[in-house]
């Protein structure tokens, strides 16, 4: 901890001593704990959350939370959003030397061919903006979106750029950007983390639990992984035999012998520790609650697609929206299986693909429409995207053709898009070239989107640091710059 | 975030030092001699360092070297002119009327008496000293003191007379079971047992203390528990880390650290085996397994990765690991650009990167080079060929051998090429080899053939052609030394090749040839062998043929080791510009920063390094680990930011103290760690109690003057070690492969990997927690809510937090749960009422009995419960897995037991 924090934590051990010895004046026994926990109480250290909440956000913010569809595995964007008609007419005929030149591949080696799109474009809304075909549901809403096809990393592989778009560096040790998030802005729930985690498509991305840690921040920042079978959050129920009654009691029972040993030793670590428990009875309930996906009208499910029971990126949608009403403040999602090289059928960009974005486009877009007819879209920012782009060859790997249509890792052009928190809706921002191999115009880099998304919280990038190891960090590391043109 | 620069106090301790300073000097030689550290410094860090550093310079005006701050700024002026505060810039601006001018910019103008001292330093020359951690400790004083009757040894001096000087005195010695109950948390890391308490308790004698504290030190779990503290250093993990994160052996090393600090090995030597073991003259197969302290670094086995680019990766994290284990130094700054804060160069990152950058390593699967234990029976066939050999040489040529055989390295690898033809070489992520074609022709370089009687080609070939190899010295048409029919093999194969020349030095073309125009195969590389002794012997052949044997056999075990390049292939380590490996400048040699060459040493390898580290040419590391011994007992360091010992860093609470402790450690005490700890547990300042008074409380919150024993949280392993040793379920089983205890379904998810969670069996299911299976992307789950590092990177501090999930997992986490039943169990015989058996768990769980406060609360527990479960008889068979419905209520009672504050704290 460096001064400064340590000064704003002495301050705060002030106030959360005059805060107890103030409160405790009503008396502390079990059934006046709950009151302790005032409605000002938010997840965590509360109180140095508020500190923090002093001096931050640094201007006002357009979003108050976030939710982040993070596509594993980087989803192709020559089949999705970034329509080239050109690509179309050299398919098949071999890469120019030129493209190649001094160009590091993942996989591909030698000369490729060059492949065509593999699915129809048409324009939609009145932004008339191109979408392909195999995002039926998602074409209705592009004047709510904005589309960024000139997305570019620094990373062509998955861990790596996975961290660096979770967490600015390809290095595994960062905070992820939902601990900054929360570390800066708190949560503004008290019955659920503040930074809370979906998995879809059976596996965890390949950057691991890496992606959502709190690297050198305090771990209560770190995502906290819903579990798609037993717990939804890991040892929330009780075990078999110990009723909520009982647990009461116990509860009640360790925290007046905790008030005990508060009046021997003085330590207001003692105190804390006790709403903490407090804390983890109300989560007991307020997670299998907000987990619960029959509480759902079945309209609801049913524009989701969402099925109680399954592990689905459906879901996890409804359940991101139902985290951002309990005022959860960053819901990151991950589905994976878009790593479409073109080994197998599944892994093709014409059928893997199209069975891929069928599990996503109805979900992804209802969960717009459901935030907007809420009201929530407004202060809620939403973003969805891979972790690098295809590369407008066909992969062949080892210089060998491969059996279905797939492209490589690229990172020099890619497709995200943004919704809602004060981004504008029906923009296409970015070109690429005419191939959809580079960005030639308004190019946005990984630290740029970050430092954007940091911006429409309130939080600015270059000034929002954690002193580790001697050195100030932040999230964009020296880099990035808001995008401007893309905020309403 | 911005830092308010209003927080005046946060200097506090700097200007306690200074006033002190002031006040002395002026005493002593009526006119006041500015000093620079303790009151320059200050102002310089706090107000101009972020703009006037050593990387952000503005205006061409830098404060972290003098020749900088001297020299004329953008604007043609000069920044400080040392004697003349009138000609100085800094001085016009910091004083300047208009407040776009005025320094520091937008911010509240300097206070009248920082400009004062400013001023006066200036006038007396401008001196610059530097930072008090680069420069030697020099043995203090110990302090005379009014509380010598308090005090038990030298520490309590130190202590003593800085409680003093702040209106504070030391608190009275804790109770006999709380200090027991600490000592045993502190030292062994496990709670004592009834019998080890009353022992203690019962203890009159004069010295029970230091009897006890010996007893533990010479515990075997007083190493377990402080290898825990040096593998989050060593960023020990039982995986490689990235995508797949595939399961890595190394517990070998895991088990050294703990025998290391059991058979009490000197820190001087701990740090030459870690850092340079394989260098050593005649290096042991433990000294080569202490290498893997630098095998911990992650390695990126996804496919498309570039090896190099993660080799780099690795190295760098050596380096910045190395720099801040030993010297608390943030070099990590350093590698893009010059040190902001420390007068430390950027080259200077690349001339430290160059004593690590020369490991036959790489980012490859295998992860050689690997440090192989045989099967049993092939261990014996070893054993006799080195006893033959050393039979007909000495013990140092047969260890030799053993290592030869062993580990097979370092091979001459295509980086080693200077010319290829017809290859095509697949190093990337899962692959590591060179594919050769018919007509293929490799040249390597200047190998040294002094000595070498046969070549071990490493490869293999899956075709059932034939090819033949053929190996000439100096020209393509050179002298053939060498020739060789080339088979179909059963995987990698280490082949010998004999060779017959003369030369000492040659350059190798090694062609390939063969009647089949698709023959290929694939090589890994050409290790050298040296001549065997013993050419007489009728054995001579049969020893040959079982080394070549033994070089393909298979493994029981292996533990990736460090091991250096041959010189004449060693890499060239170059400056990276901002950074970055690809973009490389000029080439550097291996060096030290200037900042601590204090007597312009010459440096060539680690081995060179490793010996500076613990020279008493070193500033630091005496320093740097008293601190950290200190923090682990104290809660915090006597340097708070335990991590930096920079310009950043906090400055020490007790500077006299660390440097006395320093001193004596590499000194007098020869670098004995059981030494420092005992020297430190047996001060009466360990000994006071942790209750906070009044007093305590206002003028000393945070604990700084000691006065008091700190309250802290157990770490992640001790909390369940606990509950696992008072249930009586905590095997004392040491070293061997990890384990895995219980976990929940389901956590484990990475994808690309078969790695499945394996409950282990038996005592293995109840080992203390550094046996747990550490997989990087995927923590055991209680560990990391309790704050236990990851191990991607060296982690000098834990950062304890307070939160609910830490709740959940010491309330209904299974292995908790079973522990708080088996506690259960033991309680269940206990004769006599509610009363009894409350007081039995208390004492169970905390050494001593419940004041009856506390009992009166448990026995209203299990009325409540017992009341509950007899109207509810199916959930008490639940919770006692029997049906007692006794037994149900007892174990909500030890599961309550086991969440208070106290037991997962230490008092």
């Amino acid at each position: 901890m460096d001064l400064y924090n340590e000064a704003r934590k002495n301050k705060l051990e002030f106030t959360t001593r005059r805060h107890f010895l103030k409160k405790c004046t009503t008396g502390l026994g079990g059934i006046a704990l709950a009151s302790l926990m005032g409605p000002q109480n938010v997840y965590g250290k509360s109180l140095e959350e508020k500190m923090l909440s002093d001096t931050l956000p640094h201007f006002f913010p357009k979003a108050k939370r976030v939710i982040y569809l993070h596509m594993a595995g980087a989803p192709s964007q020559l089949e999705m959003f970034d329509y080239k008609p050109k690509l179309k007419e050299l398919h098949d005929l071999d890469c120019p030397k030129s493209l190649l030149e001094g160009k590091k591949f993942a996989f591909i080696q030698g000369t490729p061919t060059m492949l065509g799109p593999q699915h129809e474009f048409k324009q939609y809304g009145q932004s008339d903006t191109y979408i392909s075909d195999v995002l039926p549901h998602f074409s209705s809403i592009v004047d709510d979106v904005a589309i960024v096809k000139s997305m570019h990393t620094d990373e062509f592989n998955h861990a790596p750029a996975q961290l660096f778009l979770q967490t600015g560096s390809p290095r595994a040790g960062r905070p992820s950007i939902g601990s900054w998030v929360t570390y800066g802005l708190g949560s503004e729930n008290e019955n659920l983390p503040g930074y809370m985690v979906l998995v879809s498509g059976g596996k965890t991305p390949s950057a691991g639990k890496n992606a959502w840690g709190s690297g050198f921040l305090p771990s209560e920042y770190q995502g906290v992984q819903c579990r798609n079978s037993g717990d939804p959050i890991l040892y929330v129920s009780n075990p078999d035999g110990m009723s909520r009654n009982i647990r009461r009691e116990s509860l009640d029972a360790i925290n007046a012998i905790n008030q005990k040993q508060y009046e021997e030793f003085g330590d207001k670590e003692i105190m804390s520790r006790i709403s903490q428990y407090e804390m983890a009875f109300k989560m007991q309930i307020s997670v299998p609650d907000a987990m619960d996906i029959t509480k759902e009208p079945e309209y609801i499910r049913e524009m989701y697609g969402a099925e109680p029971g399954k592990a689905s990126f459906a879901n996890n949608c409804l359940l991101a929206r139902r985290l951002v009403e309990q005022g959860v403040r960053f819901i990151q999602l991950y589905d994976w299986g878009w790593d479409m090289h073109g080994n197998f059928e599944g892994g093709s960009v014409n059928k893997g693909l199209k069975d891929k974005c069928d599990q996503v486009d109805k979900p992804m877009t209802a969960l717009i429409k459901d935030l907007k007819q809420r009201g929530l879209l407004d202060d809620t920012l939403v973003v969805w995207g891979g972790e690098f782009g295809r590369t407008p060859m066909r992969e062949n790997r080892g210089g060998v053709v491969m059996p279905f249509y797939g492209r490589d890792h690229h990172t020099e052009a890619f497709t995200i898009w943004m919704a809602g928190g004060g981004i504008k809706g029906g923009l296409s921002y970015g070109e690429t070239d005419e191939i959809g191999y580079y960005g030639i115009k308004d190019r946005v880099h990984v630290h740029d989107l970050q430092a954007t998304m940091l911006h429409q919280l309130g939080l600015d990038h270059e000034k929002f640091t954690y002193q580790f190891q001697g050195r100030d960090f932040r999230l964009t590391d020296v880099h990035g710059h808001v995008v401007k043109d893309l905020l309403a | 975030m911005i830092k308010p620069f209003s927080f005046t106090n946060m200097h506090s301790s700097r200007w306690y030092v200074a006033i002190g300073c002031i006040m002395l000097l002026a005493a002593s030689c009526g006119e006041e001699k500015i000093d620079f550290n303790t009151q320059v410094r200050p102002i310089l860090n706090k107000n101009c360092i972020s703009c006037h550093g050593g990387v952000k310079q503005s205006g061409g005006f830098g404060l972290i070297f003098r020749e900088n701050a001297l020299g004329e700024t953008k604007n043609g002026k000069i920044g400080i002119v040392p004697g003349h505060p009138e000609k100085s810039e800094m001085i016009s601006r910091i004083n300047h009327e208009n407040k776009e001018m005025r320094m520091p910019l937008e911010r509240d103008p300097l206070k009248p008496e920082e400009i004062e001292i400013i001023t006066k330093w200036i006038e007396q020359g401008a001196e610059w000293q530097e930072h008090w951690a680069y420069i030697k400790p020099e043995e203090p004083e110990v302090p005379t003191i009014k509380g010598a009757d308090w005090a038990k040894n030298e520490i309590d001096h130190f202590i003593y007379e800085k409680l003093e000087s702040h209106g504070l005195s030391p608190s009275e010695r804790a109770s006999k079971e709380d200090l027991v109950r600490r000592l045993y948390l502190d030292l062994i890391g496990l709670p004592p047992t009834l019998d080890q308490i009353e022992a203690f308790v019962n203890d009159d004698s004069a010295n029970d203390f230091e009897k006890v504290v010996d007893q533990l030190l010479a515990s075997p779990q007083y190493g377990e528990h402080w290898a825990s503290m040096w593998l989050d250093l060593a960023r020990y993990a039982d995986s490689k880390g990235y995508e797949s994160d595939n399961g890595r052996i190394i517990w070998k090393y895991r088990d050294w650290v703990i025998k290391a600090f059991n058979e009490n090995m000197p820190f001087d030597q701990f740090t030459i085996e870690q850092l340079a073991g394989d260098l050593l003259p005649d290096p042991t197969i433990d000294n080569l397994v202490a290498t893997a302290f630098h095998r911990n670094t992650l390695n990126n086995g996804e496919g498309g990765t570039d090896n190099e680019e993660y080799r780099v990766s690795s190295v760098i994290d050596r380096v910045n690991n190395t720099w801040e284990v030993w010297q608390s130094t943030t070099m990590g700054c350093v590698q893009c650009h010059s040190h902001p804060y420390d007068p430390i160069r950027h080259e200077e990152y690349y001339t430290s990167m160059a004593f690590f950058n020369n490991t036959s390593d790489w980012d490859v699967p295998s992860e050689h080079p690997i440090l192989r234990e045989l099967k049993e029976e092939d261990e014996n066939k070893l054993d006799e060929i080195k006893e033959w050999i050393t039979n007909r040489s000495s013990n140092k040529i047969g260890n030799k051998w053993e290592r030869f055989v062993r580990i097979g390295e370092p091979k001459l690898r295509p980086e080693d090429f200077d010319k290829v033809e017809n290859v095509v070489h697949y190093n990337r992520a899962g692959q590591d080899y060179m594919e050769v074609h018919n007509g293929a022709l490799i040249k390597i370089k200047n190998v040294s053939l002094n000595n070498i009687d046969r070549i071990y080609f490493n490869y293999k070939q899956s075709g059932k052609e034939e090819g033949t190899l053929l190996i000439r010295t100096d020209s393509l048409n050179g002298t053939v030394i060498a020739k060789t029919p080339l088979a179909k093999t059963n995987g990698f194969t280490n082949l010998p090749i004999a060779i017959t020349t003369e030369a000492k030095i040659a350059d190798l073309y090694v062609q390939f040839n063969s009647k089949s125009t698709d023959y290929s195969c694939s090589i890994d590389g050409f290790l050298l062998g040296e001549k065997l002794p013993g050419e007489v012997d009728r054995e001579y052949k049969q020893m040959y043929a079982g080394i070549d044997e033994m070089l393909n056999a298979p493994t029981e075990n292996t533990t990736p080791v460090m091991v250096e390049k041959p010189k004449a292939h060693s890499r060239s380590t170059n400056v990276f510009v901002r950074g970055n490996w690809v973009v490389k400048a000029d080439q550097v040699t291996s060096d030290i920063p200037k900042l601590l060459n204090y007597e312009n040493k010459e440096f060539d390898d680690r081995l060179d390094l490793a010996k500076w580290l613990v020279s008493d040419q070193n500033s630091l590391t005496g320093r740097v680990m008293v601190n950290r011994f200190w923090a682990k007992l104290f809660g915090r360091g006597i340097v708070l930011t335990v991590e930096d010992f920079g310009t950043l860093g906090d400055y020490p609470s007790h500077p006299e103290l660390l440097d006395w402790m320093a001193l004596k450690f590499s000194g007098d005490w020869e670098w004995n760690m059981k030494k420092l700890l005992k020297t430190i547990v047996t001060s009466a300042t360990y000994q006071q109690t942790a209750v906070i008074t009044q007093a305590t409380k206002e003028k000393d919150p945070g604990n700084k003057w000691l006065s008091r024993s700190p309250r802290t949280r157990l770490s992640a392993e001790q909390i369940r070690d606990q509950a696992l040793s008072v249930s009586g379920l905590l095997s004392d089983k040491m070293y061997g492969p990890s384990v895995m205890p219980f976990q929940p379904e389901g956590v484990w998810t990475v994808i690309y990997s078969n790695a499945a969670w394996k409950t282990s069996e038996n005592e293995d299911a109840y080992r203390r927690g550094l046996y747990t299976y550490m997989r990087r992307s995927s923590p055991y789950p209680s560990f990391v809510t309790f704050d236990a590092a990851s191990r991607e990177f060296c982690l000098s501090r834990r950062i304890n937090t307070n939160t609910p999930l830490q709740a959940l997992v010491s309330l209904n986490d299974p292995v908790y749960f079973e522990a708080a039943r088996s506690l259960a169990k033991l309680i269940l015989p206990v004769e006599g009422g509610k009363k009894e058996k409350v007081e039995a768990a208390y004492r169970k769980v905390m050494g001593k009995l419940p004041d009856s406060s506390k009992t009166k609360i448990l026995i209203k527990l299990l009325d409540n419960t017992e009341q509950y479960y007899s109207e509810h008889i199916e959930e008490a068979k639940e919770m006692a897995k029997s049906d007692s419905l006794e037994l149900a209520s007892l174990t909500v009672m030890a599961n309550a037991l086991m969440n208070m504050d106290e037991f997962i704290v230490k008092n």
